[in-house]
């Protein structure tokens, strides 16, 4: 029996991490996640479950602590944002290169600066070759079912691999929404116990983590962690439908609205998804084919699979809630180009940065977007060289040129 | 009522106007409705004008964007009036509803010509009658019910009963005065 009820999202991943009550957590406040590591922590004092929480000074250290934990065998995650993130860096190679299943939720936010605390991809972004998984949610619903689905991937025996949950900084975390949750036994039968083959605590066996690594055997390490990321693929898909057959929702690579029968399309990720369906049912209205290809999992890149769902559309718009500097576009942008080029597809593609640092979208913006697709269809480029949906300019023009 | 109905609050920071939005959203969901509430953070600090946000609706809320064209506003505190657009792309057939002592005559110069209806309401007066301190947010929850008939009244009266009694599980003797002031709310809207 589901039971329906409504919070926002970083209710709904406490709500989920208490379902699975795990050993540790080690966990430093940052807006817009400080929520996370509170509500767990009101939990624990409460005695609903029995999580070791690890006050630390840092991000480093939380990451850090993590890594000790899971090495010692413990089933354990942490929660940050943005600078958070940043300040974990360098350890979050050490988690992934030690194929530690360590869960992170991750509220995305502006990385600084000019300093800014709302929704935008830059920071889990900035860390997508860092060797974690990356999963998107588009509201608080999905955020949940993620974490429920996080150790189920993370810890199994062909992948062993961290994982990041991302959900959009203040439009999910904050924002009270209706949700569908699963009663407690169905969640813990489902989410299991954690039984590490190799750990730090086993006493029967010695081992090393993190040691040096020489080059005659380095190399192979790292192909075989990225091995671990290829297997990932399948897991994934496994485990989402397992978790269909507990919740009735479906969740695989990515999801396509409307996608099957369209001329025009966008690729985004998060909670803009939402606001894109609304404007595809008016344009649908008006007998304008447009669909939307919503990218759940980001790492593993499942660029084969969003191509092969792609190649019949006559124009394309891939969406970045995050800069690349790279002075192209945006990491979505260049991956999906990239898949799209091998698949030998002959949409038109156009990328465009939007909703930087929170920067609001109106269904009227996308609707506007997937006209101007049209035109870029008939060989009428309106969105300029480096278009940036809704950036103020003195030319008014809709993708910041000045013109 | 209509199938979505977008409501948008403005206050200052500390006013109560993002947890007003979101115990309306928490009242409208208790009868089965979609709802969604929600803050837009600006600058953190007690005094600054705050935005909030209300979808209530018979179906699913996928939109993820602010509420650009609500069909109702409700402003916390008065002296906003002069600073912020509060009537911005507000419906003609919508309301206002603003807490002041002024009288209609002295409001409507500061509404950019709004076209729809105009309600008032003394929230301190209600406050300070049924709560001895000035928590406008109580109140206006309740001016905003009655203004956009988003539930009857003792519906409401009875889903904040409950919503209260648990919020206050550990001061009780607040509950009263709480359910005074939604109470004279609904007398004092004019």
């Amino acid at each position: 029996m589901a039971v329906k009820e409504r919070m926002s999202g970083n209710e709904a991943v406490a709500y989920a991490i208490r379902q699975i009550n795990p050993d540790v957590m080690p966990a430093f406040p940052i807006t817009p996640s400080t929520e996370i590591p509170q509500f767990v922590s009101s939990m624990i004092a409460n005695g609903e479950i029995d999580t070791e929480f690890i006050p630390v000074e840092s991000e480093h250290s939380s990451m850090s602590a993590a890594i000790g934990s899971s090495a010692a065998g413990a089933r354990t995650l942490t929660a940050t944002s943005a600078c958070g993130l940043a300040l974990m860096w360098e350890v979050l190679y050490v988690a992934a290169s030690n194929r530690l299943p360590i869960m992170m939720e991750v509220v995305n936010r502006a990385l600084s600066g000019p300093i800014n605390i709302n929704a935008e991809h830059s920071d889990s972004m900035g860390a997508r070759d860092s060797g974690w998984i990356q999963i998107y949610a588009e509201n608080n619903q999905e955020a949940y079912d993620n974490t429920l689905q996080a150790y189920r991937i993370a810890e199994h025996k062909d992948v062993k691999l961290p994982i990041m949950i991302c959900q959009d900084g203040f439009i999910t975390s904050h924002a009270v929404e209706n949700i569908m949750l699963l009663e407690d036994e169905p969640v813990k039968k489902f989410v299991g116990a954690y039984e590490p083959e190799h750990y730090l605590l086993r006493e029967d066996e010695t081992m090393a983590v993190g040691p040096y690594a020489v080059s005659c055997y380095c190399m192979e390490a790292k192909r075989a962690q990225a091995q671990a990321m290829r297997n990932a693929r399948q897991v994934i898909l496994d485990v989402a439908k397992e978790f269909e057959e507990i919740s009735g929702r479906k969740y695989g690579f990515f999801e396509e609205y409307k996608l099957e029968d369209a001329d025009f399309a966008i690729v985004a990720i998060g909670s803009v998804c939402g606001t894109i369906k609304d404007a595809i049912d008016r344009l649908r209205e008006q007998g304008i084919r447009a669909g939307l290809l919503k990218v759940r999992v980001f790492r593993p890149f499942p660029g084969e699979e969003m191509a092969e769902a792609l190649k019949h559309l006559k124009a394309v718009a891939i969406m970045d809630r995050c800069e690349g500097y790279n002075a192209t576009g945006g990491p979505l942008g260049a991956e999906l180009t990239a898949a799209l080029y091998r698949a030998q597809a002959s949409a038109k593609t156009v990328n465009i940065i939007y909703g930087l640092s929170g920067r609001d979208v109106k269904v009227s913006d996308i609707e506007k977007l997937y006209e101007d697709l049209a035109e870029l269809a008939q060989g009428n480029n309106l969105f300029g060289e480096y278009p940036y949906l809704g950036l103020r300019n003195r030319s008014g023009d809709n993708y910041g040129a000045d013109r | 009522m209509k199938a979505l109905t977008e409501i948008r609050w403005h206050g200052r920071g500390g006013q109560g106007a993002k947890t007003a939005a979101l115990l309306l959203a928490d009242v409208a969901f208790s009868t089965g409705k979609h709802v969604q509430g929600f803050p837009e953070y600006g600058p953190e600090r007690m005094g600054a004008p705050i935005t909030a946000y209300d979808r209530i609706s018979d179906f699913p809320i996928r939109i993820h964007s602010n509420i650009y064209e609500p069909d109702f506003v409700v402003v916390v505190d008065d002296t906003l009036l002069h600073t912020v657009d509060v009537t911005q792309g507000l419906k003609k057939e919508g309301a206002i509803l603003i807490n002041t002592v002024m009288e209609i005559e002295e409001v409507m110069p500061l509404l950019n010509g709004y076209g729809g209806r105009v309600f008032l309401i003394d929230a301190r007066k209600v406050c300070m009658a049924t709560l001895g301190a000035y928590f406008p947010n109580t109140p206006m929850l309740a001016a905003i019910v009655k203004v956009s008939g988003i539930m009857e009244e003792e519906v409401f009266m009875r889903e904040m009963e409950v919503s209260l009694k648990h919020k206050f599980e550990k001061k009780p003797e607040v509950l009263e005065g709480n359910m005074n002031a939604l109470r004279m709310a609904f007398r004092e809207v004019r």
